[in-house]
């Protein structure tokens, strides 16, 4: 089981995230620097948070175009897992590897706070260990993080159970006041139709140490480290 | 890159005036300074050099005012490796580890420009830290605005709190801390102090000293241009006819510049090819190549043509005094140039080689095939005027008389209420929730949960050899780095303090306060309160008044940094803080940082268990003398600050430590603004959870007063707390107990905690709102 960690100009969460897959499964991942193409044939291809080439353009416009990228996309259209978190998902709907746009936070802000997420789709490699309904409690960290997609579109990303999660509350409703940046559907983080891609914004990575708020990001982490073994 | 054959090789026409007293008196220098600098280099100076004459004898560079007075601040202790005078401050935490941090002002450009202000106050001290070879691994800030129904306030917060967020979240370190106060004296001159925490291994730390002559001179980061030219003092009538003149002061800050020029300086620095390194700050390539030369005992020459510029005919009094921002100069060791400028390039940034060393000890600077400056660099920074300002007579206070300020029966909830949602006590949710608080995710407690905000520290500075393996370190040297995962993680505990009206009341006590407030702070946390670093921001020095508040703050500030072990070990000089004549609160804001050996014994400040015991350490309160109670309530600024009794601080504060290290506490928090009402009352909203007290006492100065050298703490163990000998010499009293929904007093009044929290958690966002 192979994770690689690509690490643009200005992405800054690579050491939360290499933390979380060394806590999940006791190996350290490696980090691939955005200039090279080869990406060490890893069954697992993490895009982590940052802001990527400053994000002076739109959030991950930049990266999504990097030589790296071409790679990352060959890699998910053979099938390889992809997990892509705050700017790593931006980077995902950038590539069109997901679909839908992030704009910015309804609030005009950058938001960083716990928001409970509760998880719509048990029946994925990113999630099974989480269990259908789940609520776990993980940071946002982001300024552009509000997803949108149209009705159909939503329609469509409930059709393929490809919505992994959405904000919700303490009890797992799904209510305005927990939707702090504004998402359509409350959406939190969504797959791609193969399941083989994870795109979201909050950082699961924020809640797997002993000394972080909690542990209900790790049982992610676990999954997808269990099912590539 | 280096874009100087892009660049005309005939000087340009710049205009320059001739140098007269007057021209030098419109850059700052009076008349005796600019004979002075007459005498020295013994000729009438060009243009370019009365540039770098003035702004190195500047109040900013040269801390004519100020240096008589910090020379007598305590600096030294066994942990002390680096003491005031580089670029930060250095203290060993163990380990071979060692903790490196500074805080900054940047209030005009705050001012002028909130959001551009502010981050960039926050890029420069992230700068100071990283190059002596420190990973950032924390940021705090201290911010002072004025009275909230001022016009200006709303903007400004909304600007300021953006920009540290701007800057801060993109360059991925964490803003876990800090302290927001509101008051009518800032609101012409609002105060913004970041302050940075970075972490180095002892054999990777970085000096501007140390350079020796034939050497290579090396610029690094973005193009200079014609931002931030010889601050907001310059006037010069060349300039403001053309446009270039017109750019407005402030530099614009890019943290993903500064984001690469942190990873390329920390890959650079894991190699041993810098001699010595200083950031170009304010007065930019001036004061950065000044200082290395000065420190060095050496001469430096510089090939202007060759440093990287954004625009072309920049003169070279332009670039000497530009303050783009994310640069850094650097003396490397011969032949290690190209290794060098592969790293830069491999982050896409600049790098040139500008000049060497020289054993003359004079700057000298070429430019367009002549020579536009040649002076001795020692009486830049030697021969610096200092000036011994005359500090008047300063009448302090009178005392108050208590019984004037006595509560109506019942009215605990009711003063509360009022206490709770006030602009000093309410929360800063609505700016912290601004700031990524976790990036890095070595975060244990940030704003809201502990006095002192509490940050593991990681293995290595380099956090891709503590928790991954590739590219971005390919030369890395593993062994020591790996975690040791057999003992205990160390964490830091770090705050910022300060209380402007004790300090305007009483300066001496006010100095002497702010101190022992930021060593209780981090005692509270459970940590040891190691070294601080300070940001005094005063008013107009050459008013005596002024010069007496400085000179008592800092004699009351030394007093108790002397008594407390706890050094000065880095800091900021900001005079002139005032409009229209109308000075600022004194405020010199203490930034402290201490070590806990183990980060899960760290002690939150909310209440977290049901049915604890919660306990008073130290005496009942007495004192109402400028309490906020006082402002608040009774709309009142008068009388003295709470006396200051160095001793109790001491020893209360290795006994609270003593209590955490044992484990017989789950919560600590110091009694300050607000005095044991609203520190109960914190307690209880953190942890959202009440109490019942059992307290009979119906005095204003008991629940209000802010005497010092007291905490509450909560124990599910006061058996064993009772039993240690401590417990018969620090006076301690039994409040009630934890649990419930209300916080309960022993008259029958009750507050629900949802209540309480609902009235701190409105204000701010409701007046950000406009409403």
């Amino acid at each position: 089981m192979k994770t690689s960690i690509i690490v643009f100009p200005g992405t800054n969460r690579e050491h939360d995230m290499a933390m979380a897959v060394e806590t999940a499964c006791g190996k350290k991942p490696q980090l691939v620097w955005h200039k090279d193409t080869d990406l060490g044939s890893p069954d697992l291809i993490i895009l982590p948070g940052g802001f990527s080439y400053g994000d002076y353009l739109r959030c991950g416009a930049m990266a999504a175009h990097s030589p790296v990228m071409k790679e990352v996309i060959v890699a998910a259209n053979k099938g390889t897992r992809i997990l892509g978190v705050c700017n790593g998902f931006q980077m995902l709907i950038e590539t069109q590897l997901l679909p839908g746009a992030l704009l910015r936070n309804k609030t005009l802000k950058f938001i960083c706070k716990d928001m409970h997420l509760r998880t719509e789709n048990a029946d994925t490699e990113f999630t099974r260990k989480l269990g259908k309904n789940s609520i776990i409690n993980v940071p946002v960290a982001h300024g552009d993080g509000n997803y949108f997609a149209n009705d159909d579109m939503v329609k469509d990303l409930e059709a393929h159970d490809q919505i992994a999660f959405r904000y919700c509350d303490a009890q797992g409703q799904i209510t305005e006041a927990a939707n702090a940046n504004g998402s359509s559907a409350n959406i939190a983080g969504i797959l791609n139709k193969n399941k083989n891609i994870l795109g979201m914004m909050p950082h699961p990575e924020n809640a797997t140490q002993n000394w972080q708020k909690n542990k209900t990001g790790l049982p992610l982490f676990e999954s997808i480290m269990e099912a590539l073994a | 890159m280096n874009n100087a054959a892009a660049i005309k090789q005939t000087a340009p026409d710049f205009n320059e005036p001739a140098i007269t007293p007057e021209v030098g008196a419109q850059f700052g220098l009076n008349a005796d300074e600019f004979a002075l600098m007459l005498n020295i280099i013994g000729r009438t100076p060009s243009f370019t050099e009365l540039g770098i004459f003035s702004v190195m004898w500047s109040e900013h560079c040269s801390y004519k005012s100020s240096r008589l007075h910090l020379k007598k601040l305590p600096t030294e202790a066994p942990w002390v490796i680096q003491g005031p005078g580089e670029n930060a401050g250095v203290i060993d935490i163990g380990d071979n580890q060692a903790a490196i941090f500074k805080m900054e002002s940047h209030n005009h450009p705050s001012y002028i420009e909130p959001f551009q202000g502010a981050a960039t106050g926050v890029g420069g001290i992230m700068r100071d830290v990283f190059t002596m070879g420190a990973r950032p691994i924390a940021n705090i800030n201290a911010l002072r605005f004025g009275d909230p129904s001022h016009p200006k306030t709303r903007h400004l917060v909304n600007g300021v709190v953006a920009g540290v967020s701007h800057y801060g979240n993109c360059m991925g370190v964490p803003t876990v801390g800090g302290e927001t106060q509101f008051h009518s004296a800032y609101n012409g001159n609002i105060l913004v102090n970041a302050m940075t925490v970075g972490i180095a291994d002892h054999d990777k730390i970085y000096y501007a000293r140390g350079a020796s002559p034939d050497q290579p001179v090396v610029y690094v980061g973005s193009k200079t241009g014609r931002d931030g030219i010889h601050g907001a003092t310059m006037a010069s009538a060349e300039f403001e006819d053309g446009v270039e003149g017109n750019r407005p002061t402030v530099q614009v800050g890019d943290p993903f510049t500064e984001k690469l020029l942190l990873e390329a300086c920390l890959e650079l620095m894991q190699e041993d090819m810098i001699i010595s390194i200083q950031d170009m700050g304010a007065a930019g390539l001036t004061s950065s190549s000044v200082e290395i030369a000065d420190k060095g005992g050496i001469g430096v020459e510089l090939d202007l043509d060759a440093v990287p510029q954004r625009e072309p005919n920049m003169s070279p009094y332009e670039i000497m005094l530009s303050e783009s921002q994310e640069r850094m100069l650097m003396i490397l060791k011969p032949g290690k140039e190209d290794e060098a400028r592969a790293i830069f390039e491999k982050w896409d940034l600049d790098f040139a080689v500008i000049g060497r060393t020289t054993d003359d000890k004079h700057l000298r600077l070429n430019m367009y095939g002549k020579t536009w400056c040649d002076i001795p660099v020692p009486p830049l920074v030697d021969d610096a005027p200092i000036y011994d300002r005359k500090a008047g007579y300063y009448k302090l206070q009178d005392e108050i008389d208590n019984a004037a300020y006595a509560l109506p029966k019942d009215s605990l909830c009711e003063t509360l209420r009022q206490m709770i949602c006030c602009p000093d006590i309410a929360s800063k949710r609505w700016i912290w929730e601004q700031y990524d608080r976790l990036v890095i995710g070595n975060t244990k407690y940030s704003s809201g949960q502990s006095d002192a905000a509490i940050v593991l520290i990681p293995c290595h500075p380099d956090l891709a050899l503590d928790a991954g393996e590739g590219s971005r370190a390919t030369k890395q040297k593993d062994s020591s780095a790996s975690p040791q995962n057999d003992k205990p993680q160390k964490a830091l505990a770090i705050s910022s303090d300060c209380n402007p009206r004790y300090c305007k009341a009483d300066p001496v006590r006010g100095g002497m306060q702010a101190v022992a407030e930021s060593y209780r702070n981090i005692c509270a946390t459970g940590a040891k309160p190691l070294a601080v670093t300070n940001n005094l921001n005063f008013g107009n020095p050459e008013r005596e008044q002024i010069m007496a508040q400085f000179v008592g703050c800092l004699e009351g500030m030394g007093e108790a940094c002397r008594k407390l072990s706890y050094p000065i070990i880095s800091g900021n000089v900001s005079l002139y803080n005032e409009t229209s004549g109308e000075a600022i609160l004194p405020t010199p804001v203490i930034g402290g940082v201490g070590l806990i050996e183990d980060w899960e014994k760290a002690l939150p400040l909310g209440f977290q268990n049901d049915g604890e015991t919660i306990i008073l350490v130290g005496e009942d309160g007495n004192h109402l003398g400028q309490s906020l109670y006082l402002k608040e309530v009774h709309g009142k600024e008068i009388g003295t600050p709470p006396k200051v009794d160095l001793e109790s601080e001491l020893n209360r504060g290795s006994y609270i430590r003593m209590l955490a290290e044992k484990g017989l506490i789950t919560a600590c928090h110091d009694i300050s603004d607000g005095g044991l009402l609203v520190t109960l009352a914190e307690m209880a909203m953190a942890g959202h959870k009440g109490a019942a007290l059992i307290i009979k006492n119906a005095d204003a100065a008991y629940w209000l007063g802010e005497d010092q050298a007291r905490y509450v703490v909560t124990t599910s163990d006061i058996g064993n707390i009772m039993a240690l000998p401590e417990a018969q010499k620090i006076k301690m009293t039994i409040l009630g107990k934890t649990g419930g929904k209300d916080l309960k007093f022993e008259n029958g009044e009750s507050i629900s905690v949802d209540e309480l929290i609902d009235l701190n958690e409105r204000w701010l966002p409701d007046y950000m709102a406009g409403k």
